[in-house]
């Protein structure tokens, strides 16, 4: 279970989050939604360590996070996958996923992992020697989504995943979001501005307004309720 | 006719040397985005120390190893005490840096060292090798040190391409924070790429001196060599490096062979403002996205 606790962060003087508090429950997906500039990239990066936090934190299974170098992530089971940009372009497809395997011992379980997540994304396997930044926008987000999967995560944090791609791409990826959940027990916090997407498949969604959380509900009932769909989230 | 294979040989022969360093700023270039004008002086000092070590009557390969593990060392302490601190800030910070770092380097070198000309010894003989009854420009000394460049970068390409130090690095040159999210330990990759930049720098400051003189100026014009060399490939491509250097090295070759030694410097700035004007990205640069 991932809890945020009166989370507060600045850039200089201006204040990003304030006292954000709400749980993820292990083995769900909880949805964070809320306009441009709400607050919901800041408070991923709060809580992995990028951007320092003011006040407040965030615990995994009663693990410290916020006060933790975002280095020592992927060994306390965290994924943070940043937007389409955490692609390293430079480097070929098989690098990046190496990447995410690098904190795994042995050179066998990276070898199965890397099978692994080719077959979950045959896309990858076609294009494995070729340069990141010749894949397309859909492909890059399979690509750090299946790089964060070769850490064998506990939490994915996931940051807009489907900015800038078809509907039909945006669809398959959460399918494919939902399937980890139901497989392989995973917790997902689920940052992202296509609400109605996000709340098909999520169990709570939170939304965000200035850095304040404004509505914390379950996903069905946010979706069904016309005020606050129309108040917060523009569908 | 034989004009003209020696003047290429030698200019292959300094092309490696040219390459070599142009590799060592590019190393640093790519992860740091600094060009470290310390360079020529750094591989300086470690020549020096080779230099002290063969004249205290140790064996030539005991001063070659010692300035090549100092190098290691220097490029280290550098990239922590220095430059850490202001990483992160304008790019101009860490350049004045190592400039100011070029000039201190120099004056301490003049003082331990003595500012006058030492002659460096040579492993290997540097005389040219007989082919019938004419004599060819490649020397003993220079076919080493062809080959110890293509060794060193040999064992870099090994490094970079398939271990996982190698990747990490690469990681956290191209993109620190999403290298850090995958628990890669940015500020260590950064401290190995400037001390293997210094290494490399290193073996190109020993190639140089070997049966010739130093004193604690005779890398500067190399910096700028090296510089162009490293321009001249694209400041972010270790192959374009190489490339660069070769080219650079049988230009100025040629330009001292046919029309006038004394024209060498003024031809490499002539092809540095060629380059800047046609092609500013480098010959070998890719097409990188720029980043926000």
């Amino acid at each position: 279970m991932l809890e945020v606790r009166e989370l507060s962060a600045s850039y200089g003087a201006v204040r990003a989050l304030r006292e954000v508090t709400f749980t993820a429950p292990t083995g769900e997906v909880t949805a964070v939604l809320g306009a441009n500039g709400a607050g919901k990239t800041t408070l991923l990066r709060t809580i992995t360590g990028l951007v320092k936090a003011q006040s407040g934190g965030a615990t995994y299974d009663g693990r410290e996070l916020t006060r933790t170098a975002p280095e020592l992530m992927p060994g306390l089971g965290i994924a943070h996958v940043p937007e389409g940009r955490g692609v390293i372009t430079e480097l070929t497809v098989e690098e990046n996923l190496r990447l995410g395997g690098l904190g795994r011992r042995r050179g066998r379980v990276r070898a199965e992992e890397l099978e692994r997540v080719y077959d979950l994304f045959p896309a990858l396997a076609d294009r494995r020697n070729a340069l990141a930044h010749t894949l397309s926008g859909g492909e890059r987000q399979m690509l750090v989504l299946g790089r964060a999967l070769m850490a064998d995560p506990k939490v994915l944090l996931l940051d807009e995943p489907s900015l800038g791609l078809a509907p039909r791409i945006v669809a398959q990826l959460f399918e494919l979001v939902q399937s980890l959940v139901v497989g392989h027990g995973l917790t997902v916090v689920l940052v992202e501005q296509n609400a109605r997407s996000a709340l098909s498949i999520a169990h709570r969604g939170v939304v965000l307004s200035l850095g304040e959380v404004v509505v914390d509900e379950r996903a069905d009932v946010l979706a069904g309720d016309d005020q606050l769909r129309h108040a917060y989230l523009g569908f | 006719m034989q004009q003209f294979v020696n003047t290429v040989l030698g200019g292959l022969t300094l092309g490696m040397v040219y390459a070599a360093f142009a590799l060592a700023l590019v190393l640093i270039w790519r992860s740091t985005r600094i060009v470290n004008f310390a360079q020529a002086p750094m591989a300086m000092v470690t020549t020096f120390i080779a230099l002290q070590i063969i004249e205290a009557g140790h064996s030539y390969w005991l001063g070659f190893a010692a300035a090549l593990l100092a190098g290691l060392v220097l490029g280290a302490v550098v990239e922590r005490v220095l430059i850490r601190p202001v990483e992160g800030k304008a790019e101009i910070n860490a350049v004045i840096l190592t400039l100011g770092l070029f000039i201190v380097i120099h004056a301490l070198a003049a003082v331990i060292f003595g500012n006058r000309y030492r002659s460096f010894p040579a492993a290997f003989g540097i005389r040219g090798i007989e082919v019938g009854d004419t004599t060819i420009a490649l020397t003993g000394f220079g076919i080493f040190t062809i080959v110890a460049v293509l060794v060193v970068m040999g064992l870099l390409v090994l490094l970079f391409r398939f271990t996982d130090v190698g990747l990490r690095m690469r990681a956290a040159a191209f993109n620190q924070e999403v290298a850090r999210l995958l628990g890669v330990r940015v500020g260590r990759m950064l401290t190995l790429g400037w001390a293997l930049a210094s290494l490399v720098g290193s073996l190109a400051g020993l190639l140089i001196a070997g049966g010739s003189l130093v004193h604690p100026g005779y890398m500067d014009s190399v910096v700028v060599y090296g510089f162009v060399a490293a321009v001249l490939g694209g400041l972010d491509s270790p192959g374009g490096a190489v490339v660069g250097g070769l080219l650079l090295g049988l230009s100025l070759s040629l330009v001292s062979g046919y029309v006038g030694s004394q024209l060498v410097a003024l031809a490499a700035l002539a092809i540095l403002m060629v380059v800047l004007l046609l092609r500013p990205q480098g010959l070998f640069a890719q097409g990188r996205e720029r980043r926000v």
